[in-house]
């Protein structure tokens, strides 16, 4: 089960081309929505929400157009799983976001691909290629009479912040990158003000496997709530970096010793906008319930200054901000300036526990995911590195 | 105007979601039982937490939001904590579908919205003492309420950015800037100018013009429309006083200011007055007591550029409906809306032989005053300075447009806005509503109602028609309207289409003998008119008239570059809001009613001047010369 490089085959190497979309079409919508509900899959970008959920919402949206939206702009650092898999097994998205339109009742899929990945562009585009060709795209689709479906790449321009899917959506509309008011809902009014789903790339491709092997199949695996298995981008301080196949639940533990990163001091699970887990608690799971990824896992060894770690984090997201809300905006850029003081030894106790403070502000107030998930490495950190964060004072503290 | 494109490029998760009010019934009439604080209320589904709280009676603080802007939920100050929820929400922009506990002063709310205070603060440079906003300042008031006694994330000791002075009209200045982006939306949402947008982003975001250039050089209309809706000093008009106080205490000026119908209906609110409490003749004293010398009523011109206008409309109509000669630019337009003007330079070039080319009151007061008036009291009018008290911004710039020197010199020498006239009376320490009531100046004091509902949206056509009726119908206005009042023409609501018939033509009174022999041309014609207010609406219409629509037929348009016309205009006392802009177009037609020459051809100060001055009559040799001007198509991408 475990692949230590991507060049070796995942469970979606094994899917039969087409055997999917083929086993959805078959089924009447409602059933179809069922299957993939009774997976229990939940949304492989890292939020985790319950994509048969999803797809039930849009599906029962009033509306003459709506559209399928597969969110390749993978650009969580530390995740690179959505590459290899649009590079190896893109069929299988896009057959995921094919099912997804007839779930919902949807003719247009639009895969939005990340800046960087504009080399991939030409081979995607041979992929859509080869299936209008073969009438897996295009009218009646696969020979299902009455159901219409294509699929346009659209490229993003190298903001973070597009990740998020309704930042997606005003870049896809033509506006600044920036996230929405929620609710509405993309489900409710998304792209264009239509019903909308957006998915990850790999759980377009797990809805796929789903509908070749069964849900039961799919359930089985994993705990309870999060079955399955995840996709994990393995990079840092290990012997054996690159893309892995884990089931959900898997300890921490477990994981570096099949990467090869025994011995580490600790693990950022979930990238940048994810968890900082220090050894003592790498008997934790991945999984929903515990620390949830979008897939990404940074190794760190004993070697490693975690407030180099901090400092390089939050000058991605002073960054990286859209802009727009206050504590994410104004927030992380005074957390960034806390890093440089603990490294001059000048940051008093107490100005470090307003940082925290604010830091929780950050994660309540802010308005999308990104600002909310920003202060997290700067907050575990500070927690389970105090000794050697703190450990720099001298000098005039501020 | 169902088939109106939209064309606002607000981004769509904030288009379509303004918020209706508490009272309007949702879409199926459905209701929502909230409890705030303990207290529950029931609203309307769709109903904001802010606006539900706001019915409680409960306080919620906001800086993003804007009740005539689309929701923002940005700044994030209104944050309230909902039971089941792990973040807090932005009460303005969260809609209510289903039943909800909420609690808006809890211990995590208070302490996010202090920090969030605190983070505006700490790259909020400037000193309250110096800042134009001082006293009316929306992060001065929440820094008090929330109790800022040191500024915990720091606080710059020096200026970030450059101020942006360029404008004769608007000054920037984003050392004060929060990023709230009432502005961009204001600008592109509200006015459709976007001459503002946020770029850059993360801890470099700022608040720019088109490639960062100074204001003056891109498609800025001067409304200061964002200056009345920014919560700091960021936004400030481009502020004369000194120069005008000078020309004041200078013995060897004759200082003479003309007032405008829009601030006399709304200077009491930077007294303490609710708005609706016209000061015009307090204001007459009080302008003396500051040293003005003389002090007009622009409604004066106001009536002399219905006769201008009026006349060249109906000139229009004869070359379109008679002699056929010529290219005719059907409908024509209004050219008393600076803003409207720069507007239309800007973005539709082509359209420009559609303007009136009588200038505005304020241009045709400054010019008849430096030469006119300067003759007839004896006066070199190299020592005379006018000043005008406008509603507006955009009248700064106007006053400063090179061809705006028809008389030899600069025919209008300051704009003044309401807000920079109350200071102005304040630093004199006038208590401006406890003063006596005096009347203004002669010659050009006594005006009719048409002119001073110029100040309200609709006024202008109003004025015009009361007069054209009357010109060539040959019977009173009021036999055909009651108190000549043309409600039709009236109200707020966006872009309003009137028809009017002309049952029968009457003779050509002698004012207009030397240019129409008869008025046969318009016997039964029907007269369509039009009415814009807001360049959003203006660009609806000027889209309908692009692609031959309905308003194409129209013989006459009134654009009004500011929503709610002048009263709603960028100099205008803060805050704005619907209520208070229909409050104040109450006062302005109460004042109409007490008018007793209430149409602008019957003013005795305008056919006095036809008969000793401008001789040849409306549209006249001279006339032309002082009283008319042209336009520069300007187009939406500027030379360096």
């Amino acid at each position: 089960m475990i692949t230590p490089n991507h060049k070796a085959p995942l469970t979606f190497a094994s899917i039969e081309l087409d055997a999917g979309l083929k086993a959805a079409l078959a089924k009447p919508r409602s059933d179809l929505i069922a299957e993939v509900t009774a997976s229990q899959l939940k949304g492989r970008g890292g939020a985790g929400f319950p994509t048969g959920v999803k797809w039930n919402l849009a599906a029962a949206a009033q509306a003459d157009v709506k559209f399928v939206i597969c969110n390749a702009d993978e650009g969580e650092p530390g995740t690179f799983k959505d590459r290899v898999i649009l590079t190896d097994h893109a069929d299988l998205v896009f057959e995921g976001m094919t099912i997804g339109g007839y779930a919902i009742g949807s003719n247009t899929g639009i895969l939005y691909l990340r800046g960087e990945y504009t080399y991939l562009r030409p081979h995607l585009d041979a992929v859509l290629a080869a299936r209008r060709q073969k009438g897996l795209l295009g009218k009646n689709v696969a020979g299902k009479q009455g159901f219409d479906f294509d699929i346009e790449i659209r490229m993003g321009s190298g903001a973070y912040v597009c990740g998020e899917e309704t930042a997606l959506i005003e870049s896809l509309e033509g506006c600044r990158g920036e996230p929405r008011n929620r609710p509405p809902f993309p489900v409710d009014t998304g792209f264009n003000n239509k019903p909308s789903i957006v998915n990850n790339v790999e759980t377009f491709a797990w809805v796929t496997c789903i509908l070749v092997k069964g849900s039961a199949w799919f359930k089985a695996i994993g705990t309870q709530r999060s079955t399955g298995l995840k996709i994990m981008s393995v990079s840092g301080d290990c012997a054996q970096p690159g893309i892995y196949e884990f089931p959900l639940g898997i300890t921490i533990a477990k994981m570096l010793e099949a990467v090869g990163g025994v011995g580490a001091k600790a693990v950022q699970i979930g990238g940048a906008s994810g968890q900082c887990i220090p050894a003592s608690e790498f008997n934790r799971t991945i999984a929903y319930e515990d620390v949830s990824t979008g897939g990404a896992i940074i190794v760190f060894g004993p070697h490693r200054d975690m407030l180099a770690v901090a400092r390089n984090f939050l000058e991605f997201f002073v960054e990286e901000s859209c802009g727009q809300c206050t504590p994410c905006r104004d927030g992380n850029p005074k957390l960034l300036e806390g890093v440089e003081l603990l490294e001059q030894g000048r940051c008093s106790m107490r100005y470090l526990n307003e940082l925290a403070s604010l830091g929780e502000t950050m994660q309540v107030a802010s308005k999308c995911g990104l600002g909310q998930s920003s202060p997290n490495a700067f907050l575990s950190i500070i927690k389970n590195f105090k000794g050697e964060v703190m450990g720099r004072t001298q000098g005039e503290t501020h | 105007m169902a088939d109106t494109v939209d064309t606002s490029r607000a981004p769509v998760s904030q288009t379509g979601h303004v918020m209706p009010p508490v009272e309007d019934e949702g879409m199926i009439g459905a209701r929502v039982t909230l409890n705030i604080d303990g207290q529950d209320v029931k609203v309307p589904m769709g109903t904001t937490i802010l606006e539900a709280a706001k019915k409680l009676g409960i306080r919620i603080p906001t800086l993003c939001a804007h009740p005539d802007l689309c929701e923002a939920g940005l700044c994030r100050i209104c944050v309230v904590e909902v039971e089941g929820m792990r973040t807090l929400q932005a009460s303005c922009a969260y809609p209510v579908h289903q039943p909800m506990k909420i609690h808006t002063h809890t211990r995590k709310v208070r302490q996010a919205r202090r920090h969030i205070i605190d983070l505006m603060l700490s790259h909020h440079y400037g000193d309250c003492y110096t800042c134009a906003r001082n006293g009316n300042c929306e992060l001065q008031s929440l820094a008090k309420e929330y109790g800022v006694d040191f500024f915990r994330f720091g606080h710059p000791d020096k200026p970030l950015y450059a101020k942006d002075e360029s404008s004769h009209a608007v000054i920037r200045d984003m050392n004060k800037c929060i990023l709230c982006r009432r502005c961009v939306r204001t600008c592109i949402d509200l006015q459709e100018v976007g001459a503002l947008e946020a770029i850059e982003r993360g801890d470099k975001t700022k608040i720019a013009t088109f490639m960062d250039k100074p204001l003056a050089d891109v498609v800025c209309i001067n409304c200061g429309q964002c200056i009345n809706r920014c919560p700091t000093g960021a936004l400030r008009a481009n502020d004369p006083t000194d120069e005008v106080w000078a020309a004041i205490d200078d013995p060897k000026k004759h200082v003479v200011i003309q007032t405008a119908p829009a601030p006399r209906a709304a200077i009491g609110e930077c007294f303490g007055l609710p708005a609706g409490n016209p000061l015009t003749f307090e204001m007459n004293t009080a302008l003396r007591l500051c040293g003005f010398d003389k002090v007009f009523d622009t409604n004066f011109t106001a009536d002399l550029t219905i006769l201008e206008e009026g006349t060249e409309l109906l000139l229009r109509l004869q070359d379109a409906l008679k002699t056929k000669k010529g290219p005719v630019f059907l409908p024509q337009f209004t050219s008393c809306s600076p803003g409207w003007v720069k507007y239309l330079e800007h973005m539709y070039p082509e359209y420009i032989p559609h303007v009136s080319s009588a200038k505005s009151p304020q241009q045709m007061f400054g010019a008849v005053i430096k030469t006119y008036y300067a003759q007839l009291n004896g006066i070199d009018p190299k020592d005379i300075v006018t000043v005008a008290l406008m509603p507006c911004s955009a009248k700064k710039f106007e006053c400063n447009r090179p061809e705006m020197v028809d008389s030899g010199y600069k025919d209008v020498d300051y704009g003044l806005t309401t807000r920079e006239l109350a200071k102005m009376i304040q630093e004199a320490g006038i208590d401006l509503p406890k003063m006596p009531k005096s009347d203004f100046d002669a010659p050009f004091g006594s005006a009719t109602g048409s002119g001073v509902i110029f100040g309200a949206t609709g006024g202008v056509m109003e004025a015009a028609l009361r007069t054209v009726i009357e010109l060539v119908v040959g019977i009173k206005v009021e036999n055909l309207f009651e108190h000549a009042d043309i409600i039709p023409v009236r109200g707020m609501e966006g872009i309003r289409y009137v028809e009017l018939k002309i049952p029968k033509v009457g003779e050509v009174p002698a004012l207009l003998k030397p240019l129409f022999e008869s008025w046969d041309f318009l016997d039964g014609v029907t007269v369509k008119v039009a009415v814009a207010h807001g360049t959003a609406n203006a660009h609806k219409v000027m889209e309908d008239l692009k692609k031959g629509g309905p308003l194409s037929q129209c013989h006459f348009i009134e654009f009004m570059g500011c929503p709610g016309g002048c009263l709603g205009g960028g100099g205008q006392p803060i805050p704005t809001t619907l209520e208070i802009r229909e409050a104040r177009a109450r006062a302005i037609y109460s004042e109409d009613s007490a008018y007793p020459v209430r149409k602008s051809h019957e003013n005795p100060a305008v056919l006095h001047l036809y008969q000793e001055f401008l001789k040849e009559g409306p549209c006249g040799h001279l006339s032309h010369k002082l009283l008319h001007t042209h336009y520069t198509p300007r187009g939406k991408y500027i030379a360096e």
